[in-house]
């Protein structure tokens, strides 16, 4: 028998007990549902992750501060005198805690790393838009290099000299703006507190506003411009040597950027006194506690399949019980004991296919209602998140691995139906 | 002497053993044509043992059985007199305790299991009492299923299938559905599946067993002519005493044991 001719004969005998195969196809749909929706909130709530630790920072990027007493480590490490003493002397006394112009020297010669910048503490009072009322503002030390999740307008251009800030969408209206389009390529005032305790403000042009998120909900961006601009104006009467000094440094990573070289020169910096992290670094354990919670999920998604491939080691039992006359029929006429082995498991995988199938499908459109549905209600807050988001290649991987599971479910009918002899099938009752 | 062409055998292209192929070629004459015989199909001191030990049963002892091509051979017995055994295991469905089986001048315990399934697929013709078709599966369907297993392409099942319908009489009802068929109807179809890849043996088990007398006449009728026109070696297992007499010679067994001579006097 051509392949062609079982695999038609195959999805024929499938419809010759049609309220069976129903039945199991029906059992694997549901198994097939859950798996989506419980792969597609894990992937949704990553891939909205991702995105917020795009607006943190590329991946290439480093923060780096001064290696505090208490390491980053999350179990107590043990004194040990000889190196705790050979950091802070190869460091300059009297600067623990933050980075001096001398720090940002060492870090500019090392050759893994490029573009480094200090950050500076900058401590706006006020904001002030086209009502004129002042609002509070929080201080803002994102980087340059940061990808931020716009709801209008463009990136910050750091290669400027002129002001530039991206807003945080909450303060469109309070500012007196109709949305954040009419917000977009307007003035705002600026205020910083001097060292003299005298207030003083500057310009800068609203370039962009940003979507509201997890974990950079709050804070403006300044550009570099700005940053220096706003420093420079608050740090005005500060003797030099306070001056110069930065609580965090950013920097890019020179060359590949595989995992075992970042932390190649993560223990790099360490032994030289640093702490640098990456930006996943940063959301880390949140990510890795999504990702644990998924795969509890999709853990009882794949007990219901196991369920439902009893349910298909059934269906085809029974078939081949039923058909125990026609097998032998078959193998009398010369049909190869391999052929009905094939017939009965691609049967097994065809059950598989259409319940994953329908179920992935079915799973897709009511994702896509929640979505609507969440996204408008309780994630209002949150624009841009997708409570459950499906791509092809998992969608085509559920299929597969369900019909993969149909398939060894099919071996035990179709190991029995390929054993059977003619003669027995045949006999007279 | 009139030999039929090659290219119209099914196997010539196939792969079986040339000498299995070329001893069908040379027995494949006419009826009425007595210049040679050919042995179509031939049994040396079969023994089938049934069980072990204590409970040890011999279904079949000694049985030596030489059929020529183009003759009809009743095999008549009691029930449980070994016939059906004998017939299974004449038609390869099952393996011999000792002796062997010879198909031409080829011995099938020699061949191998990919080789004996072939040889029954385009060697053997079957006609069952109870019919064996798919109720559910038009009456074309169930006529092709021998070529849908010898892999041969839809096009010429179908018209294949359609000229074997048209020798039993049944082309109009092509399309309908097995199930709704008359049981001699059923009996015809089954024919035409038996007759389809051409073959060269046709294995008769009870025939006529399901159906009345008369159309039980016609059916036989059927067979034995395609055992006179196309020289088709008929082999039909019976207990009827009319159809066995109606067949060149009649083999008798009686508790695994031939009464009657196997080979033709």
């Amino acid at each position: 028998m051509k392949l062609k001719d079982v695999f038609l004969t195959a999805s024929a005998n499938m419809f010759r007990s049609k309220l069976r195969t129903a039945l199991t196809v029906l059992a694997i749909f549901i198994g097939a549902f859950t798996l989506t929706l419980t792969n597609g909130i894990g992937s949704g709530i990553s891939s909205y992750v991702d995105k917020q630790v795009n607006t943190v920072g590329e991946k290439d990027l480093l923060a780096i501060t001064v290696k505090t007493s208490s390491s980053s480590s999350d179990t107590p490490q043990l004194y040990k005198p000889g190196q705790a003493t050979g950091v802070a002397s190869a460091r300059s006394a009297g600067s623990t805690g933050l980075l001096t112009s001398k720090d940002i020297a060492t870090l500019t010669a090392d050759p893994d790393l490029t573009n480094v910048e200090p950050t500076f503490a900058i401590n706006p009072d006020y904001i002030q838009g086209l009502n004129g009322q002042k609002y509070k503002l929080t201080s803002s030390e994102i980087s340059s290099g940061a990808k931020l999740d716009l709801a209008s307008g463009v990136e910050l251009d750091n290669a400027t000299s002129t002001n530039q800030l991206i807003l945080p969408l909450n303060y469109v209206s309070v500012l007196g703006y109709s949305n954040a389009a009419d917000a977009t390529g307007r003035v705002v005032t600026v205020a910083v507190t001097d060292a003299f305790g005298e207030q003083r403000t500057l310009q800068a042009t609203i370039v962009g506003v940003q979507q509201p998120g997890l974990v950079s909900s709050s804070g403006m961006s300044f550009n570099q411009a700005l940053r220096t601009n706003a420093y420079d104006l608050q740090a005005t009467g500060l003797p030099p040597a306070a001056k110069n000094k930065y609580p965090e440094a950013a920097a890019h990573i020179v060359g590949d950027l595989s995992d075992s070289h970042i932390q190649q020169i993560k223990n790099k910096l360490d032994s030289m006194g640093y702490t640098a992290q990456t930006s996943e670094d940063l959301l880390g354990t949140f990510k890795s506690v999504i990702s644990a919670i998924t795969w509890v999920l999709n853990g009882f998604a794949i007990i219901s399949l196991l369920a439902a491939s009893f349910g298909i080691v059934n269906t085809l039992l029974m078939s081949v019980q039923e058909r125990t006359k026609e097998i032998g029929l078959m193998k009398a006429m010369g049909m190869r004991s391999s052929r009905i082995f094939l017939l009965f498991s691609t049967e097994a995988m065809l059950i598989g296919f259409w319940g994953s199938a329908l179920g992935v499908f079915i799973a897709i459109l009511i994702g896509q209602l929640i979505n609507h549905i969440v996204s408008n209600g309780i994630l209002k807050d949150l624009p841009g998140f997708n409570l459950l988001a499906f791509s092809f290649t998992a969608s085509i991987g559920i299929i597969v691995l369900i019909m993969v599971i149909a398939l060894l479910a099919g071996t035990l009918p179709a190991r029995k139906a390929a054993k059977q002899n003619p003669i027995d099938a045949l006999r007279y009752e | 002497m009139l030999l039929l062409s090659i290219d119209s055998l099914p196997y010539s292209k196939d792969g079986i053993d040339d000498n299995i192929a070329s001893s069908f070629r040379t027995t494949h004459y006419r009826q009425g044509d007595h210049m040679s015989v050919q042995v179509a199909i031939a049994a040396k001191k079969l023994d089938k043992d049934y069980g072990k030990g204590q409970s040890l049963f011999h279904a079949l002892k000694d049985i030596n059985i030489s059929i020529n091509a183009g003759e009809s051979v009743a095999i008549v017995g009691k029930s449980g007199s070994g016939k059906s055994t004998l017939m299974h295991l004449l038609a390869l469905m099952d393996t011999p305790t000792h002796g062997a089986v010879c198909i031409g001048d080829q011995e099938v315990g020699e061949l191998s299991k990919r080789k004996q399934d072939q040889l029954r697929n385009q060697t053997f013709g079957f006609v069952f009492q109870q019919f064996f078709l798919n109720g559910n599966a038009s009456v074309l369907e169930n006529v092709i299923l021998p070529l849908k297993i010898a892999g041969i392409n839809s096009r010429t099942r179908k018209q294949r299938g359609l000229e074997a319908l048209e020798d039993v009489e049944l082309k109009d009802k092509a399309n309908n559905k097995a199930n709704d068929l008359s049981g001699g109807q059923k009996q015809r179809v089954v024919v035409a599946r038996a007759l389809i890849n051409n073959p060269k043996i046709i294995f008769a088990d009870e025939p006529t067993g399901n159906l009345d007398s008369t159309t039980g006449a016609k059916i036989e009728q059927l067979l034995f002519d395609l055992n006179k026109k196309k020289g088709i070696t008929l082999i039909i297992v019976t207990h009827d005493p009319d159809l066995a007499a109606r067949c060149d010679r009649q083999i008798h067994i009686k508790d695994g044991v031939m009464l009657s001579k196997g080979v033709k006097s």
